[in-house]
């Protein structure tokens, strides 16, 4: 794993890079993000989002997670407060999802 | 003998009709051509006049005409539920039976909004302590509820994005401040706008200014508040990280979706039915004789009117060139222009695309005459006039001079950082 500090990033801390993750720096990114340990769970979203995100070029929705990785909205929420979709991007080293015009 | 095909007669779909019978007159009447446009219901509504409904300031008639009226003579109109589109076979079948066969289809079928779709949201209290204000119906019942209000808190809420003209729900809050001033009971009414955004809006600049002014007419903001559930009878409006807005009056924007019959061809559209569409070219990603335009499509623009103008003349040449088995042009950059009605006759002007966030500055022209991300009376009058324009150019399809459809940069001023590079 590089260090954090050698890693290109968005302002708002997201890789520019989706190449420079690893599931090492995943806890570094969750650490940061407030979250100090992922659980399964976590996990689980974590790698949704990542093999939907490079298999189909775009983030899931809240809804599609919702609907499709096996965890449900309001375990989402509990899992990554505030904003799941954004933080479980951040760490799954993906781009900020976007459509929210 | 070719055959095109529009599916729905809203402002996208009428739009295109419009311009594809101009462009096409001489093969449309030496029988060469068909234009065939469908719709399910015969009114066309004029949207944006949604938004004064509910103050009182636009009555029905003022925002309904005819489809038909609309219409160029050389295009046939179908009314008629829409039952299933089969790319595989080219064809849609209709409610009424009818099966058409394409060469080209336009998918022009828009957004509707799935209020069921939030917890408790229909249950009781809906349309008595919570409303909507993009249907008609919805508008009018708000009407009677705001004229009745006597005070209390009155929440506003955007369940999830995107959303139908993403504006609109800040401009209710704010034309909801000015209706409470005028009636002299503003110290009796609490206003919060809870939004699932990071701010007022989408993009910094915007959201700056647009925050500010939410500030200055005390309306509170509540940031990435997404709404898990709705309890209308105990006045509840409820996040799923479990914070709770109690409110005497809801006003929601729910969850919007694209049409039933598009969502069931597989592959065709995203989980919410917005049709997988090139952000350039607005070509469907499923097939290459599927066109989408306006709210139909997942492109990541504004569901606006003034985005369909600006997609309709990319679109339009991109149909003659798919026809002529040319490759399509890469057209489309993302542009939508809205005014921001911001209460006691002034608006805001705000005009954007793919890249550029909306910035302060001038339109159409370096020296104006509307200013940019700025309170002014004269932005308040383009948006009046709008309504004119819209049934008298938009929608015949004309193009506006001085406003071609990619965002200009003249007239607007970039921040240091996007100047330099």
């Amino acid at each position: 794993m590089l260090p954090l500090a050698a890693i290109a990033r968005t302002p708002e801390g997201f890789l520019e890079h989706v190449e420079d993750w690893d599931r090492e720096l995943a806890l570094v990114l969750a650490a940061e993000s407030g979250l100090p340990e992922l659980t399964d769970r976590h996990w689980l979203v974590v790698d949704y989002m990542r093999t939907t995100y490079l298999t189909k070029g775009d983030a899931p929705t809240i809804r599609t997670l919702g609907k499709e990785s096996g965890v449900s909205i309001k375990e989402l929420y509990l899992l990554f407060p505030k904003g799941p979709a954004k933080l479980a991007a951040k760490i799954a080293g993906i781009p900020k999802p976007h459509g929210c015009i | 003998m070719r055959h095109l095909l529009i599916l729905g007669a809203g402002t996208a779909g009428t739009v295109m009709a419009n311009r594809l019978a101009r462009r096409y007159k001489t093969a449309l009447r030496a029988g060469d051509m068909r234009i065939t446009l469908v719709d399910q219901d015969p009114v066309h509504l004029y949207q944006p006049g949604l938004l004064f409904i509910p103050f009182g300031d636009y009555t029905r008639e003022q925002v309904e005409r005819t489809r038909v009226a609309q219409i160029n003579d050389d295009v046939r109109y179908v009314q008629s539920p829409i039952e299933r589109l089969n790319p595989v076979t080219d064809t849609v079948t209709l409610a009424n039976g009818d099966r058409l066969s394409y060469d080209l289809c336009i998918i022009a079928t828009g957004t509707r909004i799935a209020p069921e779709e939030t917890e408790g949201m229909t249950g009781p209290g809906w349309q008595e302590k919570v409303f909507d204000f993009y249907t008609l119906d919805g508008a009018q019942k708000l009407a009677k509820a705001l004229a009745d209000f006597q005070g209390g808190t009155l929440a506003i809420n955007v369940v999830e994005m995107p959303i139908k003209c993403p504006v609109a729900p800040l401009e209710f809050a704010f034309l909801a401040d000015a209706f409470f001033t005028k009636r002299g009971i503003r110290d009796r009414v609490r206003l919060v706008y809870a939004t699932p955004l990071d701010g007022a809006f989408t993009k910094p600049a915007s959201s700056k200014s647009l925050g500010f002014l939410l500030q200055e007419k005390g309306i509170e903001l509540e940031t990435e508040f997404n709404t898990g559930r709705v309890d209308g009878e105990a006045g509840e409006l409820v996040s799923w990280d479990e914070r709770t807005i109690a409110f005497d009056l809801l006003v929601t924007i729910p969850t919007h979706k694209g049409a039933d019959f598009l969502a069931a061809v597989p592959g065709l559209t995203n989980a919410m039915g917005f049709v997988h569409t090139d952000p350039r070219t607005l070509q469907a990603k499923l097939k290459p004789n599927l066109f989408v335009i306006g709210d139909a499509t997942d492109v990541p623009a504004s569901k606006a009117g003034s985005v369909v103008h600006f997609q309709s003349e990319v679109l339009e040449e991109n149909v003659r060139r798919f026809l002529a088995g040319e490759t399509l042009e890469p057209g489309f950059d993302g542009h939508a222009n809205c005014f921001i009605e911001t209460g006691h006759d002034k608006a805001l002007l705000i005009d954007f695309n793919y890249e550029t966030e909306p910035l302060p500055g001038h339109f159409p022209f370096a020296w104006g005459p509307l200013p940019l991300l700025k309170e002014s009376r004269l932005n308040h009058l383009g948006k009046l006039a709008f309504r004119h324009i819209y049934w008298n150019a938009l929608l015949p399809g004309y193009d506006f001079p001085g406003v071609p459809p990619q965002m200009k940069r003249v007239g607007k001023i970039y921040p240091a950082e996007v100047a330099r590079t």
